[in-house]
């Protein structure tokens, strides 16, 4: 169970966010100009990497707001949280 | 009892306050401190029960939670009888009912007791490699091992109990209130910290605070009595909060623990009366200090098992702590200085002390030439080779050690004894570290796995940790805990601590026998059964990893997680296969670390309290009006209304007919309602459904699809412009929350340059759903003032009106077909509404309709229910909804997909209507749909999605998902059921009402 520290409510309990996935994937701005594998890299390819992972977190039973989280997926630690737009840390 | 097991004067048991018990039916007393295990063997009671796979007879073994032994089924009502107890956890309290497991008919004689002999048939495996063959036999060996397996009896009513959850939070964590653990408890309250101090027993002070000997010494006082001085000094302390009788459970990542607490186990059944039985805490500690100590390893040598063969730190616990004597007869079979502490106790206590028999060559430490002046025979380099005795020990057979220490020499000497006292080392228990994530290190002078790496802010000290001398102990865990804390100085810094210290090691983990080791039992799991033979065994059979040889042989496996058996196993693989221990690692300690009952695991929240249920403001009135409900997410929804015992079927027929005949009623308040404001708010709309919504008039209503980035439909309903900027959008009852958190998602993440402000609404508005022929006068009769004429108020468009005070939001669109009406208003004004309209259509036979009704009258006319005729990989090309895809859009959410290479085959599983050749033969929904149920493999096309008998229609219908559905249309299937085979036809999703027309009334 993370504490994980919104950066708009502070410390909270893990069970007060849902997890969304990997984060810095942008939505193509002019999807129809993709052709069917580059919209597939979109649509379906993601990393599981061990180590320092990027991710989305929601403050789902919070403010609702969305933010980025660097984690170690190795020991769970959370490095950094950003808000979003804010670039990926160097880590 | 004739023997006199009691020594009198104890501290720590209340000779005044004597408690009866009930032990296998025979009614015993001990006394108040007294622990089931320590009562029980005061009345002179080694033998507790039998072993799992041998049924050899067991006696108590420990004082602890690590007792793999005398486990026993406390209590005899149906309801709250606990199996697996542990008779040295459990206080004794008066009228006590207790009972032997695995054992029939009684313990002193039990049948299963012929596996013992039969044992050399029984080697590791042997279930697995005996009841594969043949395969057909399964089923009858299923029944004899089922009947073997499991020890206790679970209860089989409901628990009665209370149980509570808590929330902790606290600076230090300090779990074990043994000598270390105290200090630095206090080390840190000291620095102004808030402790929290977990003590799993029901007196702090852990193994020093019983501790009588004259050697050990603290600022030149008796230790135990130093430590008292502290305890009280702490217990006055307003920094630390103390929880006594509550056993960490677990330590998860990011310092997050769970502790039971048990509140009324050791009261008598009557003083439990609505009391909470458990409490389990919740605790984040910012720094958590593991000082839980250690558990003294037994040896492994033939018939190591009998009863009165006990750890040697145990027989010193029942002698100082409860003044109880294990036998009168004791032999002390050590490979360490620690079983010295017993001896003294024993020869203080004036307990007949036979021998001491050590397995190194000698010791020159204090302690032990304190015992060598007491004239103690102590044989040297010696082990026990044999022991006698069925139901409780009687003698041991030594022999001396060759200089190797893997044969023995010489002649054997019979010894009498009714306890050996064993001591092989002692153990960190490491349990919560490793729990935690930590690494462990091994630590080859003592043999043991210490803490090493953690990624956490925490701390082991004193045993916990590797130390076992208590100057170790003590200066350690002060110099530790002060490091950890970024202390200077601390009370204890000019602590004066003296011991005995111990110089000589010498460690055998399978002792030698004078026989071969296939004609002896060396015990290692006594739970389990397992010896040093099956481990050999497993070795030679191939399996290397410690986690195959656990698992092949069951080492560790029993309730006890081989709290006493996991070191041997370990160190007896690393010799057969000369590998070094700390290569070989350790099995996976997992949580709880003790077992847990599912009442404390679950808390509060039971019965009513399991999951949230969610009622409309109607609720009331379907319960009046004998509504079945059923769970929509987590909602009650009114089913159907039978009516003098009416079937579903009937209730429905009769339901739908007067919907379609004359008027329905049905509450859809539980429809997702999202209120949409912002400038932005039309353009977002076409970015989130497919259709366009640009040319949306203010006060008028769209059905729209929402879809997946990946072209599935996720969702669907109906959205009104309320004003210029202002929208009101519906979603499915089950998929309200997360279409609002995904269009959120959207908003805050893809878009967060469109103004535009979501709110969801679903508990604010209740909403009754008037349908039917003459839904337009009940309407009018209820708001008089408002012009209901097409022109007026048509289809898909919407009125603000006032009824009374009473603001409403009436839409005119229709989930049935029917000419309909949908009024929204507070949701406190819900059931006044809802009344109302009843009122109102009552000359009109108004009929309060359920979701059954709604799903047949949707169904008739080929609406679609995301969830039930979709499943996530269905486009609105597979539902034939083509015409909701707008083709001007640029773009909107999964438009991209819908031209993919996959969803664009032709040989989509696709929406289609069917018909059964037999009007009156209802299809079962999930039915599988063939061409040729005879060509086998059978080719499977698709299955039944929605199925209803249509009073309307009267004949069955049915929508299905079926491959190249499109293509089939009029084409000859069959639907193959258990008993039969149903001949269908594919044919049109809309059956009823192609033109529309009962939309106008």
């Amino acid at each position: 169970m993370f504490l994980i520290n919104c950066p708009y409510c502070g410390e909270r309990d893990q069970s007060e966010f849902v997890s969304g996935g990997e984060a810095h994937i942008a939505r193509p701005k002019q999807p129809t100009e993709l052709n069917d594998d580059q919209w597939a890299e979109y649509l379906f390819m993601r990393k599981n990497i061990k180590g320092i992972q990027f991710e989305r977190w929601n403050h789902a039973h919070g403010c609702r707001k969305w933010f980025n989280v660097a984690r170690d997926t190795s020991n769970d630690k959370i490095e950094k949280i950003y808000k979003m737009g804010e670039q990926p840390p160097k880590i | 009892m004739s023997k006199n097991l009691r020594i009198n004067n104890k501290q720590f048991v209340d000779e005044t306050r004597k408690l009866s018990f009930i032990f296998n039916g025979k009614k015993l007393y001990g006394y108040k401190g007294d622990t089931l295990a320590s009562a029980l063997l005061s009345n002179d009671i080694h033998l507790v029960g039998r072993s799992f796979k041998y049924h050899r007879p067991r006696g108590i073994m420990t004082s602890g939670s690590e007792e793999p032994n005398a486990i026993l089924q406390i209590g005899n009502d149906d309801a709250l009888t606990d199996p697996n107890v542990r008779a040295t956890e459990i206080e004794l309290y008066d009228g006590l009912i207790c009972n032997s497991q695995n054992c029939w008919p009684s313990v002193k004689f039990d049948i299963g007791g012929i596996n013992n002999f039969l044992s050399p048939l029984l080697p590791a495996g042997f279930y697995y490699k005996t009841f594969m063959w043949p395969a057909s036999f399964w089923e009858k060996y299923e029944y004899f091992i089922r009947k073997s397996a499991g020890l206790g009896k679970s209860p089989t009513k409901q628990d009665p109990d209370m149980y509570d959850h808590r929330y902790m939070h606290c600076d230090i964590l300090i779990v074990g209130g043994g000598v270390s653990g105290l200090i630095a408890a206090k080390i840190a309250s000291d620095d102004n910290k808030k402790v929290l101090l977990l003590e799993d027993k029901e007196l702090l002070g852990g193994s020093l605070i019983y501790d009588d000997n004259d050697i050990s010494k603290i600022d030149n006082q008796k230790s135990s009595e130093w430590l008292k001085k502290l305890i009280e000094n702490i217990k006055n302390d307003k920094n630390i909060i103390i929880k006594t009788r509550t056993s960490l459970a677990a330590y998860h990542n990011y310092n997050f623990l769970l502790a039971r607490q048990n509140l009324t186990d050791h009261l008598s059944v009557n003083d439990r009366n609505n009391k909470i039985r458990q409490r389990l805490y919740k605790i984040r500690a910012k720094k958590v200090i593991i000082s839980t100590g250690a558990i003294e390893r037994p040896q492994v040598f033939h018939n190591n098992d009998r009863p009165g063969i006990m750890l040697a730190s145990a027989v010193k616990k029942y002698i100082d702590y409860y003044g109880v004597r294990c036998g009168l007869e004791n032999v002390i079979f050590t490979n360490n200085d620690s079983a010295y502490e017993t001896a003294l106790s024993l020869h203080k206590s004036g307990t007949k002390l036979n021998a001491i028999i050590d397995i190194r060559d000698n010791s020159s430490s204090e302690i032990v030439n304190k015992v060598k002046s007491l004239g103690i025979q102590i044989y040297w380099n010696h082990t026990v080779v044999n022991t006698k005795g069925y139901k409780r020990i009687n003698k041991i057979i030594i022999m001396k050690l060759n200089d190797k220490g893997n044969d023995v020499i010489g002649k054997k000497i019979e010894l009498n004894c009714d306890c050996l006292a064993i001591s092989g080392g002692w153990t960190p228990m490491v349990h919560l570290f490793t729990q935690s994530g930590g690494k462990l290190r091994f630590d080859n002078k003592d043999n043991i796995f210490v803490p090493d790496k953690t990624n956490l802010d925490q701390l082991s000290i004193g045993s916990a940790k590797g130390d076992f001398e208590l100057d170790d102990v003590l200066k350690n865990s002060i110099k530790d805990t002060k490091k950890f804390l970024n202390i200077e100085n601390s009370n204890f810094d000019k602590i004066d601590v003296k011991c005995s210290k111990e110089k000589e090691k010498k460690n055998i983990w399978l002792l030698p026998s004078d026989r071969p080791l296939s004609k002896t039992k060396p015990f290692l799991d006594y739970q389990n059964d397992s010896t040093a033979k099956d481990i050999k065994l497993a070795l030679r059979e191939g399996f290397k990893s410690i986690e195959h040889v656990k698992r092949y042989t069951t080492t560790g496996m029993g309730t006890d997680q081989g709290k006493l058996a996991n070191m041997h196993a370990l160190g007896i693989v690393a010799d057969t296969t000369n590998t070094n221990m700390g290569d070989l690692g350790t099995t996976t300690f997992r949580p709880p670390y003790t077992p847990l009952t599912f009442g404390t695991i679950v808390g509060r929240n039971v019965g009513q309290f399991f999951d949230i249920f969610r009622k409309t403001p109607m609720h009331e009135w379907h319960v009046e009006n004998n509504a079945k409900f059923e769970n929509v997410g987590q909602w009650k929804r009114a089913w159907y209304y039978p009516k003098d015992g009416e079937t579903m079927h009937d209730a429905v027929q009769r339901e739908s007919k007067a919907a379609r005949e004359s008027s329905g009623i049905l509450d859809a308040s539980t429809l997702g309602k999202i209120d949409i404001q912002g400038t932005d708010a039309n353009e977002f709309l076409n970015r989130v459904y497919t259709n366009a919504w640009s040319k949306l008039q203010i006060g008028k209503c769209r059905y729209g699809l929402m879809l997946n980035e990946d072209g599935m439909v996720y969702d669907d309903g109906v959205t009104t412009r309320l004003s210029e900027n202002h929208y009101l959008m519906t979603t499915t009852t089950g998929g309200a929350a997360n279409v609002m958190s995904k269009l959120e998602d959207y908003l805050q993440t893809e878009w967060p340059e469109l103004d535009v402000f979501l709110t969801s609404v679903t508990d604010h508005y209740a909403t009754a759903s008037v349908c039917g022929p003459n839904a337009k006068k009940i309407i009018n009769k209820i708001f008089k003032d408002l012009d209901l004429s097409d022109e007026s108020f048509p289809h898909m468009s919407f009125k603000e009106v006032k009824l009374g005070e009473i603001n409403c939001r009436v839409m005119r669109i229709s989930f049935t077909g029917e000419l309909s009406y949908e009024i929204n208003v507070e949701a406190s004004y819900g059931k006044y509404i809802w009344e109302k309209c009843i009122e109102a259509g009552k000359e009109f036979n108004i009929t309060p309709y359920g979701t059954e009704t709604m799903h047949l009258l949707r169904a008739e006319k080929g609406f679609i229910i995301v969830g039930q005729d979709t499943d996530g990989t269905m486009t609105p090309v597979d539902l034939q909804m083509d015409w909701i895809i707008s083709k001007k859009k640029y773009d909107f959410i999964g438009k991209r997909s819908l031209y993919r290479s996959d969803t664009i085959r032709e040989d989509r599983k696709q929406l289609v209507g069917l018909l059964t050749d037999d009007p009156n033969e209802i299809l079962e929904e999930g039915a599988q749909i063939v061409k040729d149920e005879n060509k086998k493999p059978v080719d499977m096309l698709g299955h039944v999605t929605s199925s209803y008998f249509s009073p309307t229609l009267k004949k069955s219908i049915a929508l299905a998902v079926l491959k190249e559905g499109k293509q089939l249309k009029g084409q000859k299937l069959l639907v193959p059921m258990i008993d039969k085979t149903i001949k269908v036809t594919v044919s049109d999703t809309i059956f009823l009402d192609k033109e529309n027309e009962r939309i106008n009334g």
